[in-house]
């Protein structure tokens, strides 16, 4: 990777860092060893279950929030504490400047996702009693969760890039929604006919797809992630992300900052 | 070449060539996971827990089982599918959603009952989702009439469908046909008649393409069936008067038996067999017909479930 793109996102990490977003570690560690303790407590068969199923939506859920929260501030807390002249003042393109906080952010979402992962499983041991190898299923759920953020994150920079911090919260977590559904949409688009039809299937495509990137429920009932799934799924997340990024770098690239 | 254009060019390209790759992703994905949204879904299939994880928002969450009920639906019969094995499922979600969901119930009379590969064969379950609309929509006869329905068409089961059409007769502005119904189910005749009756009655009342098709899909197989029965009565009575077998329709007309030839539903006129049966010249063209076919004939065989 490109220096300069490494030192803006070590720098986005250190950022995230002492904001103290990974206080929300704690917040995370409390859930789950309550919900561990009360299930042990009240549930029948299904306590692995539930731990996993709660585990991982928490995972999903804390890391979105984080990713919407962190993601659309990127560039316009650097616009208004006039950061960003100081970094574009220097040899730093626009573009890196961009792809530097996108992976600065991923990476932060990477290390708290860990750390949330040794949560749920020490959850998952606690209720258990043992770690099963069907449970390393869970991996792959986990793995599909930080794919998510990828897309998160690369939409929140997309939005914030041109819009208002808010707006690109709004627009951020719609997608999100809308991408949790979006098999349904294209479902939809498929049997609706002429013009609607066309921007019915135009939509349901260009809307991320979180579906299939949510695969909780069978990890939870021990089944086996195919591994064609595995490769589309991470091609499918890299080729979105990348795709909001670069439409991020051509409207960053032409924004007047002065 | 200044580096500003360089950058707008590649980031171009690369978005360019992005969307082509996470449309072929996509459409991967999706021909990878056909039909995982509805399993999917299952996993809770309580409709308490959905109601209380809706949030409040169990209308929009009805909407969205009842959407699809009908996709699953409409794709595993696209598939010839026999399997239609989450269809009660779906609909039992979308109904306790939201029990005012009432095309859900009809959709439920028309394809939940029926024996595959018309429907999911699951007569009872049926009939739990539409005692259950009838529980909690008193007043809307329609329900009633389907209750009936399923009675008749599906278990003939004569004194209960006279009973839900009965009951239906009472409710206020409804249809003066269950009236008629109830007392032909009383009375268990004419059947070609009721079943008439029935089917107009569904294809007039119902505001739904699939349903409607269907209803006239059984129209035309209720007339096949009365013209074989009728067709097959003139054979033995040509046989009685003339002791030998007629060779074809065409001979009945000739003895004054008939008018003229008489053609099936899609045209063609009706043929006699060397043994006195009456067929239609392409049973698979017909859908439902009873009568009319070829010894031992079955529908045409359906495709494997290939969402399995």
């Amino acid at each position: 990777m490109n220096t300069r793109i490494a030192h803006i996102a070590f720098n986005t990490f250190r950022e995230a860092v002492r904001d103290r977003v990974l206080y929300n570690l704690v917040a995370f560690a409390l859930l789950l060893s309550g919900a561990a303790i009360l299930v042990g407590q009240i549930s029948i068969d299904i306590e692995r279950l539930v731990v996993v199923n709660l585990g991982l939506t928490a995972v999903t859920l804390f890391g979105v929030v984080i990713a919407i929260f962190i993601g659309i501030g990127l560039v316009s807390k650097e616009i208004e504490k006039r950061t960003l002249y100081t970094v574009l003042s220097r040899p730093v393109r626009r573009w890196e400047f961009v792809v530097g906080k996108f992976f600065g952010l991923t990476g932060t979402l990477v290390v708290n996702t860990f750390f949330m992962a040794i949560g749920v499983f020490l959850a998952l041991l606690y209720v258990a009693h043992r770690i099963q190898l069907s449970d390393l299923g869970i991996l792959t759920a986990l793995y599909f969760i930080v794919l998510q953020f990828f897309m998160v994150c690369a939409l929140a920079l997309l939005f914030s890039s041109f819009s208002s911090p808010m707006l690109a919260a709004v627009f951020t977590f719609a997608l999100f929604v809308i991408g949790n559904l979006s098999e349904d949409l294209r479902g939809v688009a498929a049997v609706a006919k002429g013009v609607s039809g066309w921007i019915a299937t135009a939509v349901a495509y260009i809307v991320p797809n979180f579906a299939a990137l949510n695969v909780a429920n069978q990890v939870a009932h021990g089944e086996t992630i195919a591994g064609r799934l595995i490769v589309y799924n991470s091609l499918y997340s890299l080729l979105y992300s990348a795709m909001a990024i670069s439409g991020a770098v051509l409207i960053f690239q032409r924004r007047n900052l002065k | 070449m200044n580096s500003t254009r360089r950058v707008t060019i590649a980031a171009s390209v690369i978005l360019l060539f992005t969307i082509c790759g996470t449309v072929a992703a996509l459409r991967a994905l999706d021909r990878m996971r056909s039909g995982s949204t509805f399993r999917e879904v299952l996993y809770i299939s309580s409709p308490k827990a959905v109601q209380r994880m809706s949030l409040g928002y169990t209308g929009l969450v009805a909407d969205l089982y009842w959407t699809r009920a009908v996709q699953y639906f409409g794709s595993q019969h696209h598939q010839h599918s026999r399997d239609f094995h989450l269809l009660a499922p779906l609909l039992t979600l979308a109904t306790h959603l939201d029990p005012k969901l009432t095309p859900a119930y009809e959709f439920g009379n028309n394809f939940l009952a029926p024996a595959p590969p018309n429907g999911a064969g699951e007569p009872q379950q049926a009939i739990a989702i539409a005692e259950y609309g009838i529980e909690h929509n008193p007043n809307n006869w329609k329900l009633y009439y389907g209750l009936g329905f399923i009675y008749y068409t599906e278990l003939k089961d004569y004194s209960k469908a006279a009973e839900a059409f009965s009951r239906g007769a009472d409710v206020p502005g409804a249809h003066p046909f269950l009236r008629i119904l109830a007392a032909r189910m009383a009375q268990h005749a004419g059947e070609f008649e009721t079943a008439r009756m029935l089917w107009t009655t569904t294809l007039q009342t119902s505001p739904a393409k699939d349903i409607q098709r269907n209803a006239t899909d059984h129209l035309r197989a209720l007339r096949v069936d009365e013209d074989v029965t009728h067709l097959e009565k003139l054979v033995d009575l040509y046989r009685q008067q003339y002791g030998l077998q007629p060779q074809s329709i065409v001979e009945l007309v000739r003895a004054g038996l008939l008018d003229a030839v008489p053609v099936d539903p899609t045209g063609q006129p009706y043929k006699i067999t060397p043994d006195g049966r009456v067929e239609v010249r392409n049973p698979d063209d017909i859908l439902y017909i009873t009568k009319g076919t070829p010894p031992n004939y079955e529908p045409p065989r359906p495709k494997p479930d290939t969402q399995k």
